[in-house]
């Protein structure tokens, strides 16, 4: 079953098409890559899908009950309404709170509901202590899951990196996505760091949520992913299999065209 | 020896700059001659003594940076982590008993009464700016919106102060959130220029519209606020409070009670704030404090929270022009300048963005210490000046630069300056 469908989508910015009528389907329950080299267009198709960029042409579907178009929702809708959570390339953790605050936060227009615009809450009535005694709850689940549950109390900010993109994980799942889309999860990770991570996406894809990763580590990419769909000068080149993209003569041009770093990691890998 | 030396270098190059500097200041004077005309005198030896001071100071400050105990003793640190638990209800507790201590002159009620206005004036922006980090220069313009709903309603309608007071609060929220709706698609510098602008539009409607306003003649005839329907009235007799409880008039019952109305709406203000803290609402102002982007990708409608902040800050604003206005029984355009949003955003920056205790500090620093030092004259603003460079130089975030978390699984531990984001709008 779809869980998300890219028609024919475009980004123009002035001149530069970065994205150039890409089409593609991420399927329920799986995670689906996607990879290409620097500049292919990879973060501006997850801008669009995420609703930080409205594109020029074409539409994102996202499915799960009633089909809903992603590039007609404001941007603060889509993790509310199309239920599609991100992380950031650049981790975009709030620093000076704490990880489970960062995680409250996640939760906040269930909670914001529970206090009746504020005015409840403030007079300690209502339903908000039991909902707020849920949300933490699951913040703990998530923290557990990430292994920082011993660091809920430490400001975000003060986290090793590799804990803070654990952390940025931990929050978009708070926030219960259908489709969690995470931009480069294991950049910068150790081997050890990114095997943990490697474990918490396919925990996550098991526990029902479909997975959308930009990702350069083709150690993560073709160990994981169930489906890979290939960018190049923002045109969709490939789209597949694991098994299918190793073989394919236009992914190996393009990283051989690019000069690419990744070459050597693809090639060992595939 | 070479160290020495240099010592001697650099203070004599501040001296040098500090002759540039007070040379046309202190160097020269300008007063009325027996002819009727100008005339400039020299003051070598007052200049003199101030570039000396300037170089003396230098040099202790030279020696204290190279003498200075090695690490600032940790034990100091601790104990004043505790003892900071014990100053807000320590302070509270004086603030409640103030007005009763013997032998305390009306001066000082009224001073109470001065520095309690900008303690809710500061904190009601402490939202807006320390907890939301919208920069926002033009916070008065609430101020007088409450102050003018107030003796607008007061003199047209014959409302009194308690029926005016919520009144002017939504009255000021709904300017808030009306001036934000266009604003806050602004960030960070054009932000805090367009909030400026908005400040000043509203002083300049105030003063043109002669034929609403009084123009700049003001209100005048504000109704003081009453205690249930009894007056403090000098006159005595029945319906004033002196006549109710049988005592003798005196002008210290009227400020006493405002002194009580004021710190009860100031510590409304830090009650619903510190509640707002704990709830999503406030966690979500912080968190757009911290990273507007991320806040964006949570499903946070991010203009919207920062209209709350706008609204609610603005309400507190209103209900402390309110209180102004009945306290003075008179307001004109002249109480709203630029000055005033400077002076409160000074407060909640002194006070350190985002923290209740550190603006009451800050409010009795900045408005009591210029009070207290008015036998000083002219000097005055020179040493408050100065003052607070100083201040801002050994602690640069504001006296109270912690965050402390809304919410811990085990022990809530204080969050460190360089941490928190100030934000950008």
């Amino acid at each position: 079953m779809t869980i998300l469908q890219v028609e024919n989508l475009t980004m123009r910015f002035g001149g530069l098409t970065a994205v150039n009528n890409v089409s593609f389907t991420a399927q329920q329950g799986n995670i689906t890559a996607i990879i290409g080299p620097n500049g292919a267009g990879k973060t501006t198709l997850f801008n669009c899908i995420t609703g930080f960029y409205k594109p020029t042409s074409g539409g994102i579907t996202i499915m799960h009950g009633k089909p809903l178009r992603l590039d007609k929702l404001p941007g603060h809708a889509i993790a509310r309404k199309g239920r599609v959570a991100r992380t950031f390339q650049n981790i975009r953790l709030f620093g000076g709170m704490t990880a489970l605050e960062n995680l409250l936060v996640a939760q906040h227009n269930k909670l914001q509901a529970a206090t009746g615009f504020g005015v409840l809450g403030i007079l300690g009535i209502g339903k908000y202590r039991a909902e707020e005694r849920a949300a933490i709850e699951r913040a703990k689940y998530w923290l557990a899951q990430t292994g920082l549950l011993e660091r809920a109390d430490d400001p975000a900010g003060a986290l090793p990196y590799g804990a803070q993109r654990r952390l940025e994980i931990a929050r978009a799942m708070c926030t219960e996505p259908v489709l969690l889309c995470l931009d480069e999860p294991a950049a910068g990770l150790n081997p050890r760091e990114s095997a943990a991570l490697n474990e918490l996406l396919l925990n996550i894809r098991a526990d029902g949520t479909s997975l959308l990763l930009i990702e350069h580590d083709m150690g993560v990419v073709m160990k994981i992913s169930d489906h890979i769909v290939v960018l190049d000068h923002g045109k969709k080149i490939a789209d597949g299999t694991p098994a299918e993209i190793r073989s394919d003569p236009h992914v190996i041009a393009a990283y051989l065209g690019e000069g690419d770093e990744g070459l050597e990691e693809t090639e060992t890998t595939l | 020896m070479t160290r020495a030396v240099d010592m001697l270098k650099d203070a004599a190059a501040v001296a040098f700059f500090a002759l540039l500097i007070f040379a046309p200041f202190l160097g020269l004077q300008l007063s009325d001659n027996d002819a009727g005309g100008l005339s400039l005198s020299a003051r070598p030896a007052l200049l003199a003594a101030a570039v000396g001071l300037t170089f003396l100071a230098r040099i202790a400050m030279l020696l204290w940076h190279q003498y200075r105990p090695a690490a600032p003793n940790v034990h100091i640190a601790a104990a004043a982590q505790k003892s900071g638990k014990y100053i807000a209800p320590a302070l509270l507790v004086f603030a409640l008993v103030m007005p009763f201590l013997p032998g305390l002159p009306n001066a000082y009620i009224d001073l109470g009464v001065l520095i309690m206005t900008y303690v809710m004036l500061g904190w009601g922006l402490n939202i807006v700016v320390g907890l939301a980090g919208l920069l926002d220069l033009g916070y008065v313009a609430f101020y007088a919106v409450g102050a003018y709903s107030f003796a607008l309603l007061a003199t047209n309608f014959g409302l009194g102060f308690w029926e005016c007071l919520p009144l002017a609060g939504i009255l000021a929220a709904c300017w808030g959130t009306f001036l934000g709706f266009p604003v806050l698609r602004l960030r960070g510098d054009y932000l805090a220029i367009v909030t400026l602008a908005f400040g000043e539009i509203i002083r300049l409607i105030i003063t043109n519209w002669v034929s609403l306003t009084g123009g700049p003649n003001g209100i005048t005839d504000i109704p003081r606020p009453t205690l249930f329907g009894l007056k403090f009235s000098m006159a005595g007799g029945p319906g004033t409070f002196a006549g109710f409880f049988g005592l003798d008039p005196h002008p210290s019952q009227r400020i006493t009670f405002l002194y009580y109305i004021i710190l009860a709406l100031a510590l409304l203000t830090n009650w619903v704030t510190m509640r707002l803290r704990r709830q999503p609402l406030g966690r979500a102002w912080e968190a757009l404090r911290e990273d507007e982007t991320a806040c964006r990708s949570l499903g946070i409608n991010v203009r919207n929270t920062k209209l709350t902040a706008f609204a609610i800050g603005a309400m507190f604003g209103g209900f402390a022009g309110c209180f102004f206005a009945a306290r003075d029984g008179f307001i004109s355009p002249d109480s709203f300048t630029f000055m005033e949003s400077a002076t409160v955003l000074a407060i909640v920056v002194l006070g350190g963005a985002g923290s209740q205790l550190g603006v009451v500090l800050a409010a009795c620093v900045m408005i009591g210490v210029p009070a207290m030092l008015q036998s000083l004259q002219i000097y005055r603003m020179l040493i408050f000046g100065a003052a607070l460079v100083v201040i801002m130089v050994v602690k640069p975030r504001g006296f109270i630069s912690t965050r402390r978390p809304t919410v811990a699984l085990r022990k809530a531990k204080e969050i460190g300056a360089e941490l928190i984001a100030q934000g950008r709008g």
